[in-house]
């Protein structure tokens, strides 16, 4: 088997895991014949994702080269690098977002488990893939709606008409995401009245409405305050409890609070992979150590 | 101080360019106030004219009979001077403009904003503003030598002139209108909130629907009441295929007029300025003006009300 995708064989657990399976050719021999062998494999290693030689294009500009990397099951995994590194457009790739524009090419595969479905295949219906992962974005971006109708958006979405049902999934969301205290007298309030945290966090209530099994994270926090992004630093490191989180973020000091693994990366491509805690303190790439010691970037 | 400053060399402008510069930004503030002022002042001086002339006219006719009179006959041996045919006229066939051009224009707009690739709405804009341009004339005839025609082949009893075979034209002229500036609304939502929708697993349609429509809605709130005020001020249209007979009914397989119609008609005519019938074009004018300044007030209250914040 081809390791998990590490440029370092650092991940702790994880990559002694690899280590072990590397050496038994019968895993190797199963996990390249089916999709069922690499979905077993992938739940001993507890693998959400994976994904392997991941090229993508903005038409005939090659903006992702060849990215390897894992994703862990129930953990929280960042993806740091400069601006235009390609970090939030390898993010993109999980959802299918590029779909939403033409002239954009996938290459290799992401593939999700416990089903080993190639996320990028040619075959595979975008919408399938977004109904299982939720994203947040950048800006705070709830629809001109209610803070409830927000957070039931995904619901309507996929057909629940229960009342009953709909108010207890944006309920529980809601306590969730933090928010429950604060807006559950005015649930029929605009979402847009609420300030910038408390809005993201009718986003990321309305992410989790759905119980995605991947909740992708574009840089949450860059359009707020430093309480409002405390308040959610807290809320990734105790959703990992129930959905795997993959978050893109631009402050280092971010990525070492609430990650449990982080990839480093640099002009498309994937230059460091590693637990957290060895990448920041001892990183094994000299442009790992320049960005994160601040000479670069 | 000034020594400083002298041995810096500091740029310092010559007070003659001073004073040009000064001169300058008076002309050019003049001018632009000018701009300005003019279009304001044909507003007024036209809402003059009507209300001077119409003031004329309401010493001969109370204002009782102008309003709830049924018979509108100036020209007639036995004039009488009601309004109400003419309103009635201009009501039906506006409504039956909104009727083809609300649901229409919106959802032209949807599918050019959400739906069409790209390429197919670089193809499909130009045309529809094509269509804008045709001349009003011609959807007239348009209106009288075909659609009435094959109206009639399904509605036996229809009128060889009638208010609804112009009302169905007037609609798919003001369409492409309606449909252009809702478009334009629709396009203005911010990319971030298509994207969180799609990213919830929504359809084209959902995200359409549900998000897009209620975001845009001020923007395409407003393309429906200037579609209406484009309904309600249409003359040639109706003066050609609606039969220029004011009569009161609400019935659109009848023949009526509408103000413009009425207007265009009278005008035409040899009229001696100053007589009441010539009079009545003033007071016709005048109703026409206040409908349209109600529905573009109303229009403007709603969408204040209706306003969805983007931030």
């Amino acid at each position: 088997m081809e390791t998990p995708a590490m440029n370092r064989d650092a991940c702790g657990d994880l990559a002694d895991e690899a280590h072990n399976r590397r050496d038994s050719a019968t895993v190797k021999v199963r996990i390249d014949a089916s999709s069922r062998g690499r979905a077993k494999a992938a739940a001993k290693l507890n693998l959400k994702a994976e994904v392997k030689e991941l090229s993508f294009y903005y038409g005939d500009y090659q903006a992702l080269k060849g990215i390897n990397l894992v994703v862990p099951e129930y953990k929280v995994t960042a993806l740091i690098g400069a601006s235009g590194c390609g970090k939030s457009t390898f993010l993109r790739c999980f959802n299918r977002m590029h779909d939403l524009y033409p002239n954009n090419r996938y290459k290799g595969e992401i593939t999700l488990f416990p089903d080993a479905i190639n996320i990028v295949g040619k075959k595979v219906e975008p919408l399938e893939i977004r109904m299982r992962i939720g994203m947040v974005f950048q800006k705070p971006n709830p629809f001109p709606k209610s803070i409830y109708e927000n957070v039931a958006y995904g619901l309507r979405v996929r057909g629940v008409r229960r009342r009953s049902m709909i108010d207890d999934h944006v309920e529980h969301a809601l306590q969730q995401a933090g928010l429950w205290d604060e807006v559950k007298d005015r649930l029929d309030k605009s979402g847009l009245d609420l300030s910038g945290g408390q809005q993201q966090r009718v986003c990321i209530a309305r992410a989790l409405a759905t119980e995605p099994e991947l909740l992708l994270l574009d840089e949450p926090t860059s359009a707020l305050d430093p309480i409002a992004t405390a308040k959610i630093e807290e809320l990734i490191s105790e959703l990992k409890d129930t959905v795997t989180v993959l978050i893109v973020t631009h402050n280092m000091q971010q990525a070492a609070r609430v990650s449990d693994y982080t990839a480093f990366m640099h002009l498309g491509k994937l230059i460091e992979y590693a637990d957290t805690e060895t990448l920041f303190t001892n990183p094994g790439e000299k442009q790992t150590e320049d960005y994160i010691t601040g000479r670069y970037g | 101080m000034s020594d400083a400053f002298a041995s810096h060399a500091c740029v310092q402008p010559t007070k003659q360019f001073l004073r040009r510069r000064a001169v300058a930004g008076w002309v050019a503030r003049g001018i632009l106030f000018l701009a300005a002022f003019a279009s304001v002042a044909i507003t007024f001086a036209i809402v003059y004219l009507l209300v001077r002339e119409s003031l004329t006219f309401f010493e001969h006719v109370s204002i009782v009979e102008f309003l709830t009179g049924t018979q509108w006959t100036p020209l007639f041996f036995d004039a009488q001077y009601g309004i109400l045919p003419l309103v009635s006229g201009t009501l039906v066939i506006a409504g039956i403009a909104l009727l083809v051009a609300v649901p229409g224009g919106t959802i032209v707009a949807l599918y050019l904003s959400e739906f069409a690739p790209h390429r197919l709405r670089e193809v499909i804009k130009p045309f529809l503003e094509i269509l804008e341009g045709v001349p009003t004339v011609v959807y007239g005839y348009f209106a009288l030598l075909f659609v009435t025609p094959v109206l009639q082949t399904f509605i036996p009893n229809l009128w060889g002139f009638n208010m609804l075979a112009p009302g169905l034209v007037v609609g798919i002229m003001i369409l492409p209108y309606v449909a252009s500036v809702s478009e334009d609304a629709m396009r203005a939502v911010p990319k971030d909130l298509r994207e969180g929708a799609y990213a919830m697993g929504a359809t084209r349609l959902q995200v359409a629907v549900r998000v897009i429509l209620p975001a845009a809605f001020s923007g395409v709130a407003a393309a429906f009441i200037l579609g209406m005020s484009r309904a309600v001020g249409e003359t040639m249209v109706v003066a050609i295929a609606a039969g220029l007979q004011p009569n009161l009914t609400l019935n659109p397989l009848e023949p009526a007029a509408t103000i413009t119609a009425y207007i265009v008609q009278v005008s035409l005519g040899d009229l001696p300025h100053g007589s009441i019938g010539y009079q009545t074009i003033f007071a016709a004018g005048l109703t026409l003006f206040l409908i349209t300044l109600i529905f573009n007030l109303v229009g403007f209250h709603l969408r204040r009300r209706l306003r969805e914040v983007y931030e």
